[in-house]
Parts: C-alpha cells; sequence; structure tokens
C-alpha cells in the first residue's frame, strides 16, 4: 500500500482531546447533526472511503483508520465523554453500541450506509427508482435478469461504486437524474405514470422529472423520420388513452354514496364502514345479474307477451306486493310466464296476433328475413352464463383480498403493529376519536398484560371449568338449532298439507287464503332474529382467550343456523313441493317455487327493517332512561353481514324461477342502506373491541363464495338436471329436464348443419361424459397440490432470509465496534508517542 | 394532466381538491393557477380543516408533506399529502410516508423517543410511564430486526408487509 501513514493530523486530536469536557457544542448528540454537515460536505466521497476501508480491512486495519479520519480531521471535535469511559471497557464489551460511545468519524461513516442513506436524499431516491425502471424496462423487453423485482428499500452498492469514480456529488446526482429520465422515456406511457405516482418525491420534483421525460420525447419524435403508418399508430393510441381517461373519470363520478360512507367512517371507523362496502359490494352483483336477465329475457318476452291466461285477468290488491301473486303471477316475473317456442319479430303488422300463437319448434310464419330467438335456449343459457360469471367474479375478489391479508408468517410483531398501523385516520368526529384513543390505550394494556402474564398457567379444575362452559354454551346453541330446523319441518309439512286440503276441495279465492302463504316466511324470518340473540346470551358467559376467537365462534354458529334453515327450505321446496306438484293442486311449481323465495326475501327485509328502526330505537331509549347507562348498542357487523348473505343466497337460489328478483333485490338493499345508515347515526355507538377490518372482510368474501354462492348453484344446477319441469307453463314444459333444452340443440345444430357436427360430437363426448370431469377435476388436485408446496418453501426461504439478516446485523454489530477498537488504539497509541516525545 | 400524471386522483377529483384548498383561504389562492402563483397557506388554516382538525398526528402530517417543514403547504403539497393518504396509493408509498410522520426528530430513525412520543399521542398520555416503557421495549425487540436499537425504514417496512390493515387505516377520505 502506498500510502503515507501521516502522523501529522494526530496533533490535531491531540489539541481537540484536550479540550475541555464542558465545551458541549463539540458533542455530536444525533446523526442528525452529521447530516446537515455531510449533505454540505457531499456525502459520497464517505463512500469512497468505505470502499476503500472495505479493501483494505484485509491487510492491516491500523493504516486504513488514519486514512479514514484525515478527511475529517478539520472537522472533528472530539468525543470528551471517551475519556472517562475509557475505563469501563469491560462492561462495554456487553454492549458496544452505546451511541455515546463513538467518535463522530465513526459515525460519519455509519452515517453514510447504504441502509441509512434511504429516504434522507434526493440523490438516494433517485439512485432507487432509476435500478427499479431498469428492472423494469429490462422486464419488458422480456431479457432474462436473474434478479427479481426487488422489493427492498436499499439501493444496490452497485449504483452508488460505479458512477462515483471521478466524480462530484453534485454530478452525480444531475447525471443520475438523467439516467432516471432516459429510463422513463423508454417505459411505456402507463408504466411511467405507475412509476411516476408511486416514486415518494413531492408533486413539483415529480412535476420536473414528467416535463423533462416529455420533453426529450417529444423532440426525439419531431427530429426522426417516423413512417406515416406508425404515426398514425400513434395517433390512434393517443386517442384510445384519452378515451380510456375520460371513461375513468366518468366512472369515478359515478361514485355511489360518498358522502354518507365518509360521515360513516367519519364518526365510527374502517370496521363498521366495512358493512357498508360489503352491501355496496352486493348491490353491483345484483345490478350485473339484473342486467343480464333483463337483457335477455325479461325484454324478449315482455315485447311478445304470450296469450292470457283462461281465467281471465285478477285485480290488483294490495296483498299482491306481500305475496307475489295474485295478479303478479301470470306476469313476467315469473318462470311460467316465458314461452317455449322461438319468438319471431312479426315481419307484416297484422299477422302479429298470428305469428305469436305459432308452434312449437322453429320457423312457422314468414319465410322471408325474420328474427327468431329461441326462448328456452336463451333461458337455459342466460342462467348458466350468469352463474358463471358471477363464479368467476366472486373467486376473483377472494383471492385478491386473500392474498392482501394473509400472512404467511405467524405474526410475532402484535404490539409493533398495534402502534403503528392502528390509528384510523379516517376518524374525524372528536368523540369518536377519543373513543378511539381510549381504546387503544386499553387494547395495549391489555397486551401488556397478556404478555406479562403469558406464563400464568391455568390450574386444571379452572380449564376444567372453562371446558363444562363451553361445552354447556354449544350445547345451548347446536340444540336450539335442530330443534328450529325441526320445527320448520313440521310447520312446512303443515302447510303443504293445508295447501293440499285447500286445493281438493274447491273454496273460492280470499284474500286470507293468500294471506296464509306468508305464516312460513314470517316463522322463518322470526327465527333468523330471535336466536342470534339467544347465541349471544350463551357467548357472555363464556371465557376466550382473544376477542377475535369470539367473534369467530358467534359467526360459526349463526352460520350454523342460517345453512341449515336454507338446507330444510330447499329440500321442502325441491324434494317435496317440486317432485309431486299435483298434490298440491299446483299447475306450475316454479311459480310457487318463486313466489316463495319472493316472501322470503321480503320478509326477511321487513323485518330486519323492523328490528333496525325499533329494535335499535327503544333499546336505547331503555338503557338511557331506565338504566341511565350511556352505553347505547353496538353495531354487531358479524351478525348484520351474515343476514346480507342470507338474503344473497336467496336471490340467488330465486334467479331461476324468478327473473326479475334481483331487481326487487336491488330496491332491497338501497332502502336497507338508508336504514341502517340512519339508525347507525342515531342510536349506536362504535365498537369497542377491536375489529380485524382487511381480515373480517376476506372472510365474509370467502362466506359468501363458499356456504352462500356455492349452494344456490347447487340447487340450481340440480334442478336443472334432474327435476322434471312443470307441463303447462314456462319456457321448459314438455321437456324431462331442464338440461335437455341445450342437449336437443346441440343435437339439431348438428343435424342441421353438418359442419358443426363436430361441436355435437364434442358436447356428446366432454361434457356428458363423467370421465372427463374427473379427469378436470384431478388435474386441478393436483396444481393446487403443488402451489401449497411452493407456499410452504417460500415460508421456509422467508425463516432463512431472517435469519441472514440477523447474522448481518451481528456483522455490522461487529464490524462497528473493531472500527471503533482500532480507532482507539490508534488515538492511545498516538498519545503516548506524543507524550512520550514531549517528554523526550 | 400534469397532476394527473403525478398523483392517484382523477381531474375532477383534483377539482374538488383544489376548490377544498381554496376554501381555506380565499383571498390568498387566485382561481387562476397557469401562471403557477407561489402561494403558501400557513399551519394553522391547514390543521383547521374537519379532515385533520381532531387529528392527533395532524402537525407531523402537515410537517412531513410541506416544502419548508414547518406545515406551510402550496397547492403541490396539498395534493400530495391527499393523493398518499388516498386507497389507491401503494403500500410501499404509504409505509415510506407514515414512517416520515412516526420519526418525530428528523433523523430517519425511529428510536424510543420517537416511539415514546408516538405512543403519547396515541393514546392521549393516559398510559403510565412504565407502561409506556415496556411497549417502547417490546416494540424494539419485535420490530428491529439489525438490533441496533433504532427502526430503520427497511425495518418498518418490513413489520408492515405484515399487517394488512395498514393500507385501510392510514387512509383519510376526501
Amino acid at each position: 500500500m502506498a500510502r503515507n501513514v501521516n502522523f501529522d493530523p494526530n496533533h490535531h486530536y491531540m489539541e481537540a482531546g484536550l479540550e475541555s469536557p464542558m465545551d458541549e457544542e463539540g458533542v455530536h448528540n444525533s446523526f442528525h447533526e452529521l447530516i446537515e454537515e455531510q449533505t454540505q460536505n457531499g456525502g459520497l466521497s464517505e463512500a469512497l472511503e468505505l470502499q476503500q476501508l472495505q479493501r483494505d480491512f484485509d491487510e492491516e486495519g491500523r493504516d486504513s483508520v488514519a486514512f479514514l479520519s484525515s478527511p475529517g480531521r478539520e472537522r472533528w471535535r472530539g468525543r470528551q465523554g471517551q475519556r472517562e469511559d475509557i475505563s469501563e471497557d469491560d462492561e462495554d464489551q456487553l454492549d458496544p453500541l452505546i451511541a455515546e460511545r463513538w467518535s463522530s468519524a465513526t459515525l460519519r461513516i455509519l452515517s453514510s450506509m447504504p441502509s441509512r442513506t434511504i429516504g434522507r436524499s434526493r440523490g438516494a431516491i433517485i439512485s432507487q427508482y432509476y435500478n427499479r425502471t431498469m428492472q423494469l424496462r429490462r422486464r419488458r423487453q422480456s431479457r432474462p435478469s436473474i434478479r427479481d423485482f426487488s422489493r427492498s428499500a436499499r439501493p444496490s452498492i452497485r449504483g452508488y461504486g460505479v458512477e462515483t469514480d471521478g466524480m462530484e456529488a453534485d454530478n452525480v446526482e444531475v447525471s443520475k437524474r438523467d439516467h432516471l429520465v432516459n429510463n422513463l422515456q423508454n417505459l411505456s406511457v402507463s408504466d411511467r405514470v405507475r412509476m411516476l405516482r408511486a416514486m415518494p418525491l413531492s408533486v413539483a420534483e415529480k412535476s420536473d422529472l414528467r416535463r423533462l421525460a416529455l420533453q426529450k420525447e417529444r423532440r426525439s419524435f419531431s427530429h426522426s423520420q417516423i413512417p406515416c403508418c406508425s404515426r398514425l399508430k400513434y395517433y390512434i393510441i393517443i386517442a384510445v388513452r384519452q378515451s380510456w381517461y375520460s371513461w375513468l373519470s366518468f366512472l369515478h363520478s359515478l361514485q355511489l354514496w360518498q358522502v354518507a360512507l365518509k360521515t360513516v367512517s367519519g364518526r365510527f371507523g374502517t370496521g363498521v364502514l366495512s358493512y357498508f362496502l360489503f352491501l355496496k359490494t352486493l348491490l353491483f352483483f345484483n345490478l350485473f345479474l339484473f342486467l343480464v336477465t333483463g337483457a335477455f329475457l325479461v325484454l324478449p318476452q315482455a315485447v311478445h307477451p304470450p296469450p292470457p291466461p283462461p281465467q281471465g285477468q285478477v285485480n290488483f290488491s294490495g296483498l299482491e306486493l306481500l305475496t307475489g301473486g295474485g295478479c303478479f303471477s301470470h306476469s313476467v316475473m315469473y318462470h311460467g310466464y316465458y314461452s317455449n317456442f322461438t319468438l319471431h319479430k312479426s315481419c307484416t303488422d297484422d299477422d302479429r296476433l298470428h305469428n305469436l300463437s305459432a308452434s312449437n319448434g322453429t320457423g312457422a310464419g314468414c319465410a322471408s328475413k325474420h328474427l327468431s330467438y329461441n326462448m328456452p335456449l336463451a333461458y337455459f343459457f342466460t342462467i348458466g352464463m350468469a352463474f358463471f360469471i358471477t363464479c368467476i367474479i366472486l373467486v376473483y375478489s377472494m383471492s385478491k383480498s386473500f392474498g392482501q391479508s394473509f400472512r404467511i408468517d405467524k405474526s410475532h410483531s402484535i404490539l409493533a403493529m398495534k402502534v403503528f398501523c392502528s390509528w384510523d385516520f379516517k376518524v374525524i368526529k372528536k368523540t369518536s376519536v377519543k373513543l378511539m384513543s381510549d381504546n387503544i390505550c386499553t387494547q395495549i394494556k391489555e397486551l401488556l398484560a397478556e404478555v406479562n402474564h403469558k406464563h400464568d398457567k391455568k390450574t386444571v379444575s379452572q380449564r376444567l371449568w372453562r371446558l363444562v362452559v363451553h361445552s354447556l354454551a354449544w350445547s345451548i346453541c347446536i340444540g336450539s338449532t335442530i330443534a328450529c330446523v325441526v320445527a320448520i319441518y313440521y310447520f312446512s309439512d303443515y302447510m303443504h298439507e293445508d295447501l293440499r286440503s285447500r286445493a281438493s276441495s274447491p273454496t273460492k279465492y280470499t284474500l286470507l287464503s293468500e294471506a296464509r302463504l306468508l305464516a312460513l316466511p314470517v316463522v322463518v324470518s322470526l327465527i333468523n332474529l330471535l336466536l342470534p340473540g339467544l347465541f349471544n346470551a350463551a357467548a357472555w358467559m363464556e371465557e376466550y382467550d382473544s376477542p377475535s376467537v369470539r367473534t369467530y365462534v358467534a359467526i360459526s354458529r349463526n352460520l350454523m343456523l342460517k345453512v341449515s334453515v336454507l338446507g330444510i327450505l330447499s329440500y321442502h321446496w325441491l324434494g317435496r313441493v317440486a317432485v309431486e306438484p299435483q298434490n298440491l293442486g299446483l299447475q306450475c311449481w316454479e311459480n310457487f317455487v318463486g313466489q316463495e323465495l319472493y316472501r322470503f326475501l321480503l320478509m326477511d327485509f321487513i323485518f330486519t327493517g323492523l328490528d333496525t328502526l325499533f329494535g335499535e330505537f327503544l333499546w336505547r331509549l331503555f338503557s338511557e332512561k331506565v338504566l341511565r347507562r350511556s352505553r347505547r348498542p353496538v353495531f354487531d357487523i358479524a351478525r348484520n353481514v351474515l343476514e346480507l348473505i342470507y338474503g344473497q343466497t336467496l336471490a340467488w337460489l330465486g334467479v331461476l324461477f324468478t327473473p326479475l328478483l334481483p331487481a326487487i333485490q336491488i330496491l332491497k338493499l338501497l332502502l336497507l342502506f338508508y336504514i341502517k345508515k340512519g339508525s347507525l347515526m342515531m342510536n349506536c355507538q362504535a365498537p369497542r373491541k377491536p375489529y380485524r377490518a382487511s381480515q373480517m372482510t376476506t372472510i365474509f368474501i370467502t362466506l359468501l363464495c363458499f356456504p352462500s354462492f356455492l349452494g344456490a348453484s347447487v340447487a340450481v344446477t340440480y334442478t336443472m338436471w334432474s327435476i322434471t319441469p312443470s307441463s303447462s307453463c314456462g319456457p321448459f314444459r314438455g321437456l324431462k329436464t331442464m338440461f335437455q333444452a341445450g342437449k336437443s340443440w346441440v343435437a339439431q345444430l348438428g343435424k342441421d348443419n353438418p359442419n358443426l357436427s363436430l361441436l355435437a360430437w364434442v358436447h356428446s363426448y366432454l361434457v356428458e361424459n363423467p370421465l372427463f370431469l374427473f379427469l378436470a377435476a384431478g388435474i386441478f388436485l393436483i396444481v393446487i397440490y403443488f402451489h401449497t408446496q411452493v407456499v410452504d418453501g417460500q415460508r421456509k426461504i422467508i425463516t432463512l432470509l431472517q435469519e441472514q439478516i440477523q447474522n448481518e446485523g451481528e456483522d455490522k454489530k461487529f464490524l462497528i465496534t473493531r472500527l471503533q477498537s482500532i480507532h482507539e488504539q490508534k488515538r492511545t497509541s498516538n498519545r503516548r508517542l506524543t507524550s512520550q516525545d514531549t517528554a523526550c | 394532466v400534469l397532476f394527473y400524471d403525478c398523483t392517484y386522483f382523477t381531474r375532477k377529483e383534483i377539482l374538488r381538491l383544489f376548490y377544498r384548498y381554496r376554501d381555506l383561504a380565499p383571498q390568498l389562492v387566485p382561481l387562476d393557477y397557469t401562471n403557477q402563483p407561489d402561494v403558501k397557506l400557513p399551519y394553522e388554516l391547514i390543521g383547521s380543516m374537519p379532515e385533520l382538525k381532531d387529528n392527533p398526528f395532524r402537525q407531523r402530517i402537515a410537517e412531513v408533506f410541506s416544502e419548508d417543514g414547518e406545515g406551510n403547504m402550496t397547492l403541490d403539497d396539498f395534493l400530495d399529502m391527499f393523493s398518499v393518504l388516498s386507497e389507491m396509493a401503494p403500500r410501499d408509498l404509504k409505509a415510506y410516508y407514515a414512517f416520515k410522520i412516526y420519526d418525530f426528530n428528523n433523523d430517519d430513525f425511529i428510536c424510543k423517543s420517537d416511539l415514546e412520543k408516538t405512543l403519547n399521542k396515541l393514546t392521549r398520555n393516559e398510559l403510565t410511564e412504565d407502561e409506556v416503557r415496556m411497549v417502547c421495549e417490546k416494540v424494539m425487540d419485535e420490530a428491529d430486526l439489525d438490533n441496533d436499537g433504532r427502526l430503520s425504514l427497511e425495518d418498518f417496512q418490513h413489520m408492515i408487509v405484515r399487517a394488512p390493515d395498514f393500507l385501510s387505516t392510514f387512509h383519510i377520505r376526501i
């Protein structure tokens, strides 16, 4: 090493070291002052030193220390405190990282380490984003890149080292900026916008970067000789982009209920807001369903109404709205209204009626151009497609929210997350803010207590007692559920008998007889309302480890109730009514089932509304006046969401029988929103228990997909596959099963058009053959297994990486203390030398 | 278009935010921004907005997003602040600014004193000294990966990745 070890600077050490300890201004207390110094100096010279230090460390480290301190020697204001602490060397070995003991030179080195310059200087951010844009460019150009997209905030050392040779700090930053601008230009527009938005720089700087990027692009654009067809392409792309932006702003302007959601979140926080967001999601699902069925089923049939029924028109009376019967039964609302032949658009106006009473099957009427619309096929395919697309959307949103909230490794940092992530910035109202502070305080105290007393083991008798209480509560819940299910079974049986007896004896149609049909829905809604209260009471006496376990248990009990109720009702409709409709004197069992579902939906809405309006209102009055407590009722999010899911299941069950049911569900959801919001504002208070909104939302979407949608689609598939449609109404009359409509169409297609016989062959061998379905299911299972193995492997990699980070931390500690000890040795040896000199 | 590319807002929302900004001080803010006037609203006005009025971190938020570090915001700073706090901003960006907000002494680390201040602001000084100390120690234990006694941005981001609620709580609706 050709460097001279210069002892002259040590004079300064000596002199500085002899300064009085009272000289406080010389002491560096924090990185803050160093940072200021350093930004004046230019931070990269120290980085250079660091590299050289790393190179030299293999050789003797001593010489480098002198080199190390030489640039800093004119600035060094010694740490006087170190004088006294030298005697305490032994103690420091235990914890050598106390900051006050480091020399300022060491501090300077530390503060210029790459991991610590993140976020401090614009230069660091720019270089980091230069690297990211570089990686993005490489990826887009599909050149194989070994590095994958780095999630860490560290800029690579390479980014620092390469360009610093012989350049000054300012130039480096400017050239880095130019590189970044260059990269930004070469990205596609959407990538560029995404990069710009995600940069943690101020808007002014971002706009500068953007201006530079666009400027250069424009310059290069005008200078080069672009052939006219690619210029046309650019214009088209620009036009498409502009229209896309305007479409996006249009969508954003349609934001439903933005002000209402803001007031709710401002007062009650994210948890309660998630209920209203879930309601909004359900509304969009129903809107989609309504548009599909409306466009393909209701509209064509409404334009070509079938001949009116023989018994003539029934007058409208108010009860129709509740029972769905009466004059509604022969309307576009129900399955039975739809024609089972191909509809034709009339070619001549006089023959309109004539055409419509055409026979089954294909083209009677005008031979010349006509639009034909095969109603049974349309019905079958529309319902099938609607369910399929809903399934895809549900699975997609479920997996997206699952990905966001799933934590691969078990979290250890509960308290840290509570401190940093629990403050809900959406809450605006002063009293709510105070409440939130109190809640967080309580939760932190509870967590501390839990952490401190974790080793408190429960005695055997306590655990036994807890077990007894839990089993008692569960037996109450399961027992009451079974009792209610049996009650519904017998009551529906009784109604069945009642209907049968009235059908056999010719009684006149009276209002009362129709109203009797409402009895079953009322009973079921009452059960749905009262039993969760019983479950809450049972849970009140239980003791849980954590509030989230309590919530999960409550949800599962509620879910069990709703699933069993819906199960028994489906059995009643599909297993009893559909199989032998003649016993009930029903011409059209699908109409009956559709009406039942309409009644159930309506009763559910009425009871929920009444419970919200009166229940919460009365409870608040009661607790204020009688109990004299200021505690208002708490909005039970889980229970309300489960009620929404129940209603949505009914809607999905009913789409096959009542194509207009989604419209009624939309109305119901709209009214429910305003009722719930009004009652919330007037009567309720924010929940006190911690509520993990994103986890809960994931659970609710999963519940919507799995028991709810799956159950409904299984029921609908079963209906289409094996139940005989009624012979006198509906688009499938005369067929053995509804599925046959599709089958016969494919067969017909094959017969009519020999070119398409391949399709018929494919259909008969793939869709109808169970072997194919088994194979497909097997392949899916294998793929899922493969993915779970990948996730396991990633979990292991995460633990390995964590260990590696810890080891790096140890390395860093070691290096810092070595640096420090070498520096001190040097200092003491120099002092000894100079004192020897002076002594001589 | 300029603001549209640099923030997460649509054109309509940017206009709406501009009117909100103007409403804070109509006599200071001109309607015509084409000449890019240099207008800064003092912190007192920003802190009096209903969305920020009762937030214990409002001063830090304003300081972090303002150019001069004192809380006086130009329109650019205002838009930047609400863009980062909107629901479309990605997690890394939010984590970066949240780190800066919780770093009270601006030394790019969350040290024990920063933690203590954060805790006191969260709980309105209701925790005892002992409890505060214990919480700070436990948080350092949990989150400090490289064991240097402070939380760096990487430690913070690593912790945020495991907290799915962060995206929904670090969000102001405007």
